[in-house]
């Protein structure tokens, strides 16, 4: 019983607890606090797994900013009234999403059982050619090859990760920011108020019966 | 419970994380909690980017989790965009009402 293994436990309930909070509560506000819930597990994981920078950047970014951004827009909204989880407009819906969520589950699992180490793909950083299995996050897991790119070694984490970003990531880091404008441009014509607000129309009757060639036909009967 | 069993115990849980957050999405019907869904899926992403960077003794990993936050923010700024802009001339839509494309 590692301090690491107690506390992934402890994350793993929260995190999962959250998850469920989130897919079963009939108000979208209680859904939005279990993804709080659930993200600070995430946090905490990612803090168990020697990932501080990015630990500090979910709890800023995501709690901070993301979910306070939803909760923003189902205040705005006044959409906080509950969703009857009951009502099926497609027959069979919520059974049929349990029975996907579970085999995707058991699909990933058995791959993960099956596979062991075998599922991490690519190359490891290490002199022996072998995956880290075993060992703390914070200690050198293998003698790494390339002393850049180690997740522990003499460098801090941020140092590590500011490095990569713009050495070997400058075009993907440049790339994001232009998403990231674009996105700002998008959600700015998005929320502008419509001139003239008219309700979306029922769809219609898709019948063969096409008024516009009855119409061509009599004006052409009158010009004969 | 070793540490060497640990590395798949993160891999199962964000499997465990993923297929919720996709059976909430096929399951709920508020656009909004659908949004939380795909975040519960992204999260689920990061930290199994994480924890392979750890197997592979390579910060590679951590630094996709940075492009993969950034694309989770610019979808949520679009989406609510889009939720706001529905709901506007449609209050209380739900995903099942909205089956036109024209606004």
């Amino acid at each position: 019983m590692s301090v690491e293994f107690v506390t992934f436990l402890l994350c793993a309930i929260i995190v999962i607890g959250g998850a469920f909070g989130v897919i079963l509560s009939r108000n979208p506000i209680h859904s939005a606090l279990s993804l709080i819930a659930t993200l600070f597990g995430i946090a905490v994981l990612f803090l168990n797994q020697n990932a501080q920078l990015l630990a500090a950047v979910q709890v800023i970014v995501y709690t901070g900013a993301i979910v306070v951004l939803i909760m923003f827009v189902i205040m705005l909204l006044g959409v906080d009234k509950v969703e009857d989880l009951e009502e099926e407009p497609l027959i069979g819906q919520r059974t049929m999403a349990a029975i996907a969520g579970i085999c995707l589950f058991l699909i990933l699992f058995g791959m993960f059982i099956l596979g062991g180490t075998r599922v991490v793909s690519g190359a490891p950083n290490c002199v022996d050619g072998k995956v880290v299995t075993s060992g703390s996050a914070y200690e050198p897991g293998c003698v790494a090859k390339d002393q850049n790119l180690a997740t522990v070694g003499p460098r801090p984490n941020v140092n590590q990760i500011g490095r990569e970003l713009f050495t070997n990531f400058a075009f993907a880091f440049e790339i994001t920011a232009a998403l990231l404008t674009i996105a700002v441009v998008g959600a700015v014509i998005l929320a502008q108020k419509p001139k003239n607000v008219l309700p979306i129309p029922e769809p219609e009757d898709m019948g063969y019966e096409d008024v516009d060639d009855e119409a061509f036909d009599e004006h052409s009967a009158e010009g004969s | 419970m070793s540490n060497g069993n640990l590395t798949v115990g993160y891999l199962v849980l964000s499997a465990m994380l993923f297929s919720l957050g996709a059976a909430g999405l096929l399951r709920r019907r508020n656009p909004l909690v659908m949004l939380m869904c795909v975040e519960l899926m992204l999260n689920a992403v990061n930290l199994t980017f994480v924890t392979f960077g750890r197997m592979l003794n390579d910060i590679t990993g951590q630094v996709i989790v940075f492009f993969v936050l950034v694309v989770a923010a610019a979808e949520v700024v679009v989406g609510l965009g889009i939720i706001v802009a529905i709901a506007r001339r449609r209050p209380g839509a739900t995903a099942d009402d909205l089956n036109v494309l024209r606004g």
